[in-house]
């Protein structure tokens, strides 16, 4: 008992950092800028993916809003985690396991706009920061835990549970790491307080990120049952998916 | 397809105790998302910086931010359930067209 007050001790104290995305004004100019321009690319390649998808297979259409509104309805919700503070998942995860991985890139940075905007969550000038987090390496990350899984014959649900668990995750060590080249421990420098910062950011997520996972898969569970269609144009989870083709 | 939603059941249910957990383990908490505390841990690393821009605009109080974050989510879910229900509709109005002939 006591032990376990201690450990909880130990989470509740380095945990009120922010919920997720970095604050406005908590990057200098130089590094606002950076990650703006580097952010810049990848918006570009989303409108074309986007673009690409709606005009070659507009039946698709209902399907990418609804990749976007699941990343605006988990972004939404602050929930409580081990740590004793609150962070909101990202949501991505489905559409770029629909989509590719730059799709989510243009979705991801109209959330993180909107919330910008009118939540004061995130800010403008660190929104190329945060784009390049959760709309850019989040979902590069999904992709490739996915192909890898496929490749190796994992099952496609516990494929689809690592990619959006690992989507999370690493969406906040990318977090981590931009608020630590931006803010490097004075005795140390950047892997020290990259340290400081991923201890906080990534206990926090973990359990966040197991709930996107499982939600992932539901949805996914959902979509393979009623959108069969959509699913075999995507090419999406065809082999064995075959047994619900038989209907 | 029954096996799916007892699944999809089972996979909410765990979510759901996982969102839960933390309110009923830790006490003494207030669960803030601490946004507002960036600043100190940011103060540690970089002593004597200040951010140098602020939002433009903010929620002016607590009950104003939830009702935006509330709106976010009532909008999102509703284009999620929506897509959802049209997939749905479609599939069993083949269902029907199929078993009518």
């Amino acid at each position: 008992m006591k032990n376990l007050k201690f450990a909880v001790l130990f989470f509740l104290l380095p945990s009120n950092l922010f919920s997720m995305h970095i604050m406005e004004g908590f990057l200098p100019p130089l590094w606002a800028g950076f990650w703006w321009l580097a952010a810049l690319p990848f918006i570009w390649l989303g409108i074309v993916s986007v673009k690409k998808i709606v005009t070659a297979k507009p039946e698709l259409k209902p399907l990418i809003a609804m990749a976007g509104a699941f990343a605006f309805v988990l972004s939404a919700l602050k929930i409580p985690s081990v740590t004793g503070s609150s962070s909101h998942m990202t949501g991505v995860a489905l559409g770029t396991l629909l989509f590719g991985p730059f799709t989510m890139a243009l979705l991801g940075f109209i959330v993180l706009l909107f919330q910008a905007l009118l939540l004061a969550h995130g800010g403008l000038t660190t929104l190329g920061a945060n784009t390049i987090s959760m709309a850019v390496a989040g979902p590069m990350m999904a992709y490739s835990v996915f192909t890898l899984c496929r490749k190796s014959g994992v099952n496609d649900r516990i494929g689809i549970f690592s990619a959006a668990f690992l989507c999370d995750i690493f969406t906040y060590v990318v977090t981590s790491a931009q608020l630590a080249l931006a803010h490097p421990a004075a005795d140390g420098g950047a892997a020290v307080s990259l340290v400081k910062f991923l201890t906080v950011f990534a206990v926090t997520q973990i359990p966040l990120a197991v709930i996107e996972g499982l939600l992932t898969v539901v949805v996914f569970n959902i979509l393979s049952s009623y959108a069969i269609d959509e699913m075999k144009v995507l090419g999406f989870m065809k082999l064995t998916l075959e047994e619900q083709y038989e209907k | 397809m029954r096996s799916k939603k007892i699944m999809n059941i089972v996979l909410i249910g765990i979510a759901v105790m996982i969102a839960v957990m933390p309110l009923v383990i830790i006490k003494g908490s207030d669960f803030g998302g601490a946004d507002a505390k960036a600043e100190d841990i940011v103060k540690e690393s970089s002593p004597g910086y200040e951010p140098w821009i602020e939002s433009f605009w903010a929620p002016p109080g607590g009950e104003t931010e939830s009702l935006l974050f509330a709106l976010q989510a009532a909008f999102g879910s509703g284009v999620v359930c929506m897509v959802i229900g049209y997939y749905k509709g479609r599939r069993d109005g083949r269902r029907l067209s199929v078993s009518d002939k």
